[in-house]
């Protein structure tokens, strides 16, 4: 089994298949509306402090996958401390065994050696394409793609070559491509069927999303999440800006859920965006109206909303919620989206809509306590 | 090893704090050099590039009046390294280290390159100690853990010295983890080493440092490089403060708090240089390589697992223009574990220090907290407090618009907490907080408005 690869080439394969599969991250935003398949590829950019490694971890502990090779390109020390102590003590929520037995680590913080940033990316995915090639999906999470790319940069720079955009050099958007271009489903030589999925984050400056980076990642992805910095400062985690966001495997897997999990997956979707679509319309009224000036319908979908965001959308990483199975996923956005129709309909009978809200509200609130910060 | 000195007198050009020196033979990058001036004068630099036999020397002094036809320079076959000893405590160097405290240099008991050496991340042990800071909006809502580096973002015109001096002055490690948590202002607390870095300080501010750093019962140690020196020497400063910071934590087993301000100085001199290289100019004509230079520094913080001592970090860095989207608190704030955002309006209301909550942000809270190390209702208490305050403040725009009156009842109670919240959770002057204080100050909070934890 052992042998040696030149880390720039891409280990051959006998054919790639498109994905038709749904890579289960746990996370609900992600899994629910933004679904990324195995042998997919997604990126989420966000400014800092908008949770971009806590969401890498979290894939990386809950994905559905055989094998995760991590790169920390260019981050922090102690955060990779703290995750090599964590996945020591954890277990992987589909097999029980301990979470290190599966994950391996390709780390060069920020204060390594540049040129061995470049190459730690090549490493990572080829260590990827290996077990792939054994018929196992793998994913491959990388923190983050534009440490790389700076990196890159750097060395371009040393050797005086003719800069594109913002410094980076022209062929940026091609290695870039190139790289991305690794991760897929393949029917091995061996006749079996393996996958590489690759989830980047991607650290724009200044939260800027138009920068050379970004821009070329959006390119070749499959999944783009949105990091949001106001939802951040808002403590609304993981950041997801559901407008902004989207993803192209939709259709492909869609099939997969109605199958799988629940018929009526993909109307529960539809009606979800709907919402919440109609909650941003509302909100500029209610800041000059204020929310009693409003009909009661509205208020009723303004609360729905509300409770789409906080108890659905958002969940936290630190507590029993950070894993949520496709199961509960669906369960919960059933419970909510009966309660809208419920209440839409007594609300056609006459009750008044403080009742509707108060009878609901203690129950949630303090649930939502319980759970701590 | 060379078998004699090299001196060379071919001096071929000079560009702000870059000289090209002409036919030289066996230089190395990074090697130390001494420029000799026609009166005896000596300045300190370094090999940067070598192209052929044409070698590019980074000068940390002030080039204006070099001769170019008669100076000398000498190449000494060494790296710059810092001197290290115990003895080092309780000195103040310049930005250079040399002594300028009147005492002669200490004997030193080794030497240490001063560009470090990277922890390797699997070495490393996790950051989960408190510290306590005495402040409550830090302790309570953004906790400081050893280890870590939190920088903080000011404004100028704001109090950041005042600040970072109450941190100094109050931040004590609450050791014993063991102990039950309600016992804990009665347990032993540590003092910290503070190892001071100060990067193109006028002389008012360095003097108030100074005055508060020896009225303290810690001990410290001071690198300063004032307004007026050379801004290329502030490239070597931190880099001396960290050596002799990593020396007494990792192998003398201390636990050191290194204080850099400010980082904007730092940053401007390292565009200088590159400016001078010709090299091409990223955002804001910062260089391309400041993210991987900045990392070099910062993630000098740390804990060594299986050693007792710890380095914690707090830069200071001010925001041009109140940006917090600049280059300089941008790549900062990529590199270290949160910030602590000063706000200019809390400023103007008289409040201190002027902390504001919303962007704030400690990534290392979650394991320094809680049962085990500060109380088991400290989650819950910083939640509660975060997320009315937030709502609090977000109804600000709403109440600018529509009026206080016009709002409902929930809405003005949330209103009249976020005021409240200021004034007496946020504000404390110069008063101290242990953190069980300021979490029973967060809870009465709360309960005074009958929010619900």
């Amino acid at each position: 089994m052992n042998h040696e690869w030149s880390i720039r080439i891409p280990r051959p394969y006998r054919k790639k298949i498109s994905p038709r599969e749904p890579l289960i991250t746990g996370q609900r935003a992600i899994d629910f509306l933004f679904s990324i398949a195995k042998g997919g590829i997604a990126i989420f950019p966000g400014g800092f402090g908008t949770g971009k490694t806590i969401l890498e971890q979290s894939i990386a502990k809950f994905a559905d996958v055989d094998i995760v090779v991590y790169v920390g390109c260019g981050e922090r020390g102690n955060e990779m401390a703290e995750m090599i102590e964590e996945f020591e003590l954890l277990n992987d929520p589909w097999t029980q065994s301990r979470l290190m037995k599966r994950t391996i680590l390709v780390i060069n913080t920020s204060n390594m050696p540049v040129a061995a940033r470049e190459a730690s990316i090549y490493t990572a995915v080829t260590i990827a394409e290996y077990y792939r090639d054994m018929g196992y999906h793998v994913i491959l999470l990388a923190d983050s793609i534009s440490r790389w790319a700076e990196a890159l940069r750097e060395i371009s720079s040393s050797l005086e070559e003719m800069p594109g955009e913002e410094g980076y050099p022209t062929y940026l958007s091609s290695r870039l491509s190139g790289f991305i271009e690794r991760a897929g489903v393949v029917e091995t030589y061996s006749g079996t069927v393996g996958s590489l999925t690759m989830v980047l984050s991607v650290s724009p400056p200044g939260g800027d999303f138009t920068e050379p980076v970004t821009q070329s990642c959006l390119r070749t992805t499959g999944t783009f999440l949105m990091l949001d910095t106001s939802l951040a400062h808002k403590r609304h985690f993981p950041a997801i800006n559901w407008f902004q966001s989207y993803s192209l495997y939709a259709d492909e897997l869609s099939g997969h859920y109605k199958e799988h999990v629940a018929p009526e997956w993909e109307t529960a979707q539809v009606r979800c965006r709907e919402i919440l679509q109609k909650e941003e319309a509302l909100r500029e009224v209610v800041e000059i109206v204020g929310i009693e000036g409003i009909q009661d319908e509205d208020r009723l979908m303004l609360h729905t909303a509300e409770r789409l965001r906080t108890e659905f959308l958002s969940q936290n990483a630190y507590t029993e919620d950070a894993f949520s199975s496709l199961e509960q996923t669906f369960s919960a956005i059933k419970g909510i989206l009966d309660f809208y129709n419920n209440a839409e309909k007594q609300l056609k009978d006459g009750v008044p809509i403080s009742e509707i809200l108060v009878e609901k509200k203690p129950v949630h609130a303090k649930q939502k306590t319980s759970e701590g910060s | 090893m060379r078998l004699s000195e090299h001196r060379y007198k071919t001096i071929s050009s000079i560009a702000g704090p870059l000289l090209r020196v002409r036919d030289i033979f066996n230089a190395r990058t990074g090697e130390v050099v001494t420029i000799v001036t026609p009166d005896e004068k000596k300045l300190d630099g370094e090999v940067l590039e070598i192209v052929e036999d044409t070698v590019l020397i980074q000068v940390f002094a002030e080039t204006r009046g070099l001769d170019i036809e008669k100076s000398t320079v000498i190449f000494t076959d060494r790296f710059r390294d810092a001197l290290l000893s115990p003895d080092i405590i309780g000195r103040i160097f310049n930005g250079s280290f040399k002594p300028i405290d009147d005492l002669p240099m200490f004997a030193p008991e080794k030497k240490s390159p001063i560009t470090g050496f990277a922890i390797n991340p699997a070495a490393r042990a996790k950051p989960e100690e408190f510290i306590e800071t005495g402040i409550s909006v830090i302790d309570g809502l953004n906790t400081l853990v050893k280890g870590q580096k939190l920088p903080v973002f000011s404004c100028s015109g704001l109090p950041s010295k005042e600040v970072v001096a109450s941190i100094l002055k109050n931040s004590r490690l609450v050791s014993s983890p063991d102990e039950p948590s309600g016992n804990r202002t009665t347990s032993e607390s540590k003092e910290f080493i503070i190892v001071f870095s100060a990067l193109g300080l006028t002389f008012r501010d360095y003097s108030y440092y100074l005055s508060v750093l020896k009225n303290m019962k810690s001990r410290f140690i001071a690198f300063v490089n004032m307004a007026d020196e050379p801004a290329i020497e502030r490239i070597l400063t931190p880099r001396f403060a960290l050596t002799t910071a990593e020396y007494l934590a990792f192998e003398k087993g201390m636990d050191v708090l290194v204080v850099i301000t400010d980082m904007t100085n730092y940053c401007d001199a390292l565009r200088e240089i590159s400016t001078a290289r010709e090299e091409l100019p990223g955002r804001r004509g910062y260089p391309g390589f400041m993210y991987s230079d900045l990392a070099s520094l910062y993630e000098r913080a740390g804990r060594i697992r299986g050693i007792k001592g710890s380095l914690t970090m707090i830069p200071v860095v001010t925001m041009p223009e109140d940006d917090i989207t600049h280059p300089i608190p941008d790549l900062t704030g990529y590199i270290t574990e949160g910030q602590i955002v000063l706000s200019r309006e809390l400023h103007q209301k008289g409040i201190f220090p002027p902390i504001d909550v919303l962007p704030s942000l400690s990534r290392l809270m979650q394991k320094g907290i809680g049962a085990g190390h500060t109380r088991e209702d400290h989650r819950k208490v910083a939640h509660g407090l975060y997320k009315y305050y937030a709502k609090g403040r977000d109804l600000r725009k709403l109440e600018s618009i529509i009026g206080k009156e016009g709002m409902p009842q929930k809405d003005r109670v949330l209103l009249d907490f976020a005021e409240e919240f200021e004034q007496e959770f946020i504000h404390q002057g110069l008063s101290r907080r242990s953190v069980n204080e300021t979490l029973d100050r967060g809870i009465s909070l709360m309960k005074q408005f009958n929010l619900n934890l």
